[in-house]
């Protein structure tokens, strides 16, 4: 224990009379509207805290960086051996737009490279597809064949960079397209490094970007966990994504149960498909939102390090320090963003930027300040980046590992945090566990009503969002947005039309459907198939329809 | 006076759609809500519609709005899909009105095929609401 229980009973009367003096007689009462003191969580807060609110703490529960329960961060250095990674995600229009802003941010400094994709490719239809019209490298690139991936690395050598694909229903497609790319390039397999997203499990929750039912998808990262451990030792197969939660509307303490939820549920399947934690665990990693509430932010990242931890080796025994260790990623919000005076947008990011690092996060990226209302320009990204060197190399916060650690705040805030999500791993249980609760929507209802307590609590007044419902101004402020026109759609179709002329149509279906037969047979591994056909020019619609053909569609749960 | 509270117990039958590939329905779900608790009878699309399924939604459930909600880009296509295929199939009456992310260069368009509201994030539930009450007043209930 920290303090002695002597020493605590001290500090106890003396904010007895503390508080006394402070609301009594002589001290000042409180004036104005009745406001509620509580976390964006809705966790009541008191006016102070001391060492009474964290007596409990024992130190080897926060520990050393590096060392468990990873309270404190998860490298024994932090930012003073290297900084975070500045990843900044991006894509749209054609591949050639994405290939030009690519390079662009590899100029400025960026070290890590992160792609975006259009809806069609996020759903598995290929530009030409009717449901595809109109949405075409709208936001984010369009991919329906390996060639589309080949001019977006054109002149980026695969082996230099580290690239993270924000992709999920066909996240084994771009993988093996990922793989083909580095073939051409003469880049060996095992040597690529990156994330797919594949976070399936959040698709249902909050994302809602599936294609089968839950089962299925689920069997084909089962897939990918295997085919990579032995084939790509340093993808990494799941970012286990709390970020599209926390947008859908949950609170923070849902965000960090049901993304740990997940995690857990993946380290099952794993289980499952006959891998051991410590070969797959280490390849785990995850993604966090950083938004508004900044303590409560920063206790979020600092529990999630420490549940992690705990579950991983009290529930399934795991002594191996890389499989304990949670690596994240983290992207301010955009759903913080406002469409009006967006400028000060610019000033939300950077406080949001700031609580990341202070939770010591591995990556970030930071949104552009006109993201409300398009795709951002180039300006609106360079200064997004800036924010992030700004704070990297002018604040002197990295100087420090966990410099808020020890805060009588923030520790209480952080046990609050943890205590919250063991409450959600409960009801998760009982609502049937975690599929069972997706399938239900009982979580997707729990995110809906938050979001409409969140909305309620704006609309109220109760809850301040400036430049909206404080401080607006009449009229509008336009500023210079992206702008999108119809061309990539046209040069995609033309592409993949080209693409299919070209390619050798027996060994494209020969490769499909030994494909599809992987698919049938629940005990293949379907990813070497699907590599062979990626790599014969088999469209990214032309994959996933086997899957269709194979599964069918997932029917949604009533929401309302 | 009399007249105009018996027409706010009669029920507003509303749709709310997203028509494309927009899995973002953070949106709809919180104003579904809304239009709920306002006293409205409220129909969920569920997600990925197309712009046909949406209208055929509209007539089979016979209401009197449809709310559309994209925030992918894709509403220059999708909404004058949605209004397109109601009219055709002899739902020209049906009030349709919509929002999400949409430029202020696309809002001529819309306006002039008779979607309206438009509303952008940071849009107040009551304006919404008010303006689709307003809408269905004079146009479905001719008041």
């Amino acid at each position: 224990m920290l303090y002695d229980r002597k020493a605590i009973e001290g500090v106890r009367r003396g904010l007895k009379q503390w508080e006394q003096s402070a609301t009594g007689a002589g001290g000042e009462k409180p004036t104005g509207a009745k406001r509620d003191f509580q976390t964006a969580s809705g966790i009541p807060l008191k006016p102070l805290y001391t060492p009474a609110d964290v007596f409990n703490a024992d130190y080897s529960d926060q520990g050393f960086p590096g060392v468990y329960p990873f309270l404190r961060g998860v490298h024994p250095s932090m930012y003073r051996g290297r900084p975070w990674t500045m990843r900044m995600f991006s894509g749209f229009g054609s591949p050639e737009d994405t290939n030009k802003r690519l390079k662009l941010l590899l100029e400025h400094g960026e070290t890590g490279l992160s792609v975006a994709f259009d809806m069609p490719t996020l759903y598995g239809y290929d530009c030409d597809h009717a449901r595809a019209h109109g949405e075409v490298g709208r936001c984010g690139v369009n991919v329906s064949s390996l060639k589309d991936m080949e001019v977006i690395f054109d002149g980026i050598p695969l082996d230099k960079v580290s690239t993270s694909m924000t992709i999920n229903a066909p996240a084994t497609v771009l993988t093996c397209m990922y793989a083909g790319v580095a073939k051409k390039q003469g880049v060996p397999m095992s040597e690529l490094r990156g994330t797919v997203q594949a976070d399936m499990l959040k698709e249902y929750i909050a994302q809602k970007e599936w294609v089968y039912p839950p089962e299925a998808h689920l069997r084909l990262v089962r897939d990918l966990m295997v085919f990579s451990t032995k084939e790509m030792p340093m993808w990494n197969y799941i970012s286990i994504s709390g970020y599209h939660i926390r947008e859908a509307g949950s609170s923070a303490a849902q965000e960090l149960a049901f993304t740990l939820a997940d995690g857990f549920g993946y380290v099952e399947l794993g289980l499952e498909a006959g891998l051991k934690v410590e070969q797959f665990a280490p390849r785990l990693s995850f993604f966090f939102n950083s938004t508004m509430d900044f303590f409560e932010e920063i206790a979020k990242f600092r529990a999630a390090r420490r549940i992690w931890a705990k579950v991983l080796s009290e529930k399934y025994g795991v002594k191996d320090k890389r499989s304990l260790l949670m690596r994240f990623h983290t992207q301010t919000s955009g759903a913080s963003l406002t469409w009006q005076q967006p400028l000060n947008n610019v000033v939300r990011t950077a406080i949001e930027a700031l609580a990341a690092v202070l939770g010591g996060t591995q990556s970030l990226h930071t949104n552009s300040y006109d993201e409300a209302w398009a795709l951002p320009t180039e300006q609106a990204v360079e200064v997004a980046l800036r924010t992030q060197q700004i704070i990297a190399e002018e604040t002197g916060v990295p100087n420090v590992i966990d410099p808020l650690g020890g805060s009588y705040y923030v520790e209480w805030l952080t046990e609050q945090m943890e205590e919250e999500a063991y409450k959600y791993f409960d009801r998760i249980e009982s609502a049937g566990g975690l599929l069972k609760g997706i399938k239900s929507g009982y979580l997707q209802r729990e995110i809906a009503e938050n979001s409409y307590r969140l909305s309620k609590r704006v609309e109220e007044g109760r809850d301040s969002v400036v430049g909206v419902n404080k401080y607006a101004k009449p009229g509008k402020e336009p500023i210079e947005t992206l702008k999108i026109n119809f061309k990539a759609q046209r040069s995609q179709i033309r592409r993949l039309a080209a693409v299919k002329r070209e390619r050798n149509q027996a060994k494209v279906k020969a490769a499909l459907s030994k494909m599809g037969r992987a698919f049938e047979n629940e005990n293949a591994n379907s990813i070497y198939p699907m590599l062979e056909a990626v790599t014969q020019y088999a469209t990214l619609g032309e994959i996933v329809d086997e899957g269709r053909r194979v599964w069918g569609a997932f029917k949604e749960p009533m929401l309302l | 006076m009399a007249k105009k509270s018996a027409a706010i117990q009669k029920k507003i039958r509303i749709l709310v759609a997203k028509p494309g590939l927009d899995g973002h329905d953070r949106g709809v779900l919180v104003l579904a809500r809304a239009f709920r608790d306002a006293g409205m009878e409220v129909i969920y699309s569920g997600l990925l519609p197309s712009p046909e399924q949406v209208a055929q939604m509209a007539m089979d459930e016979d209401v009197d709005v449809v709310a559309l909600s994209l925030l992918n880009g894709a509403h220059m296509t999708a909404f004058p899909k949605v209004k397109k295929m109601l009219d055709k199939m002899g739902g020209k009456a049906i009030v349709v009105v919509g929002g999400g992310i949409i430029p202020e260069e696309d809002k001529p368009k819309l306006l002039k095929l008779g979607i309206t509201g438009l509303y952008g994030p940071g849009s107040s539930f009551e304006e919404i609401i008010e303006h689709v009450r307003g809408r269905v007043r004079k146009e479905r209930w001719k008041e």
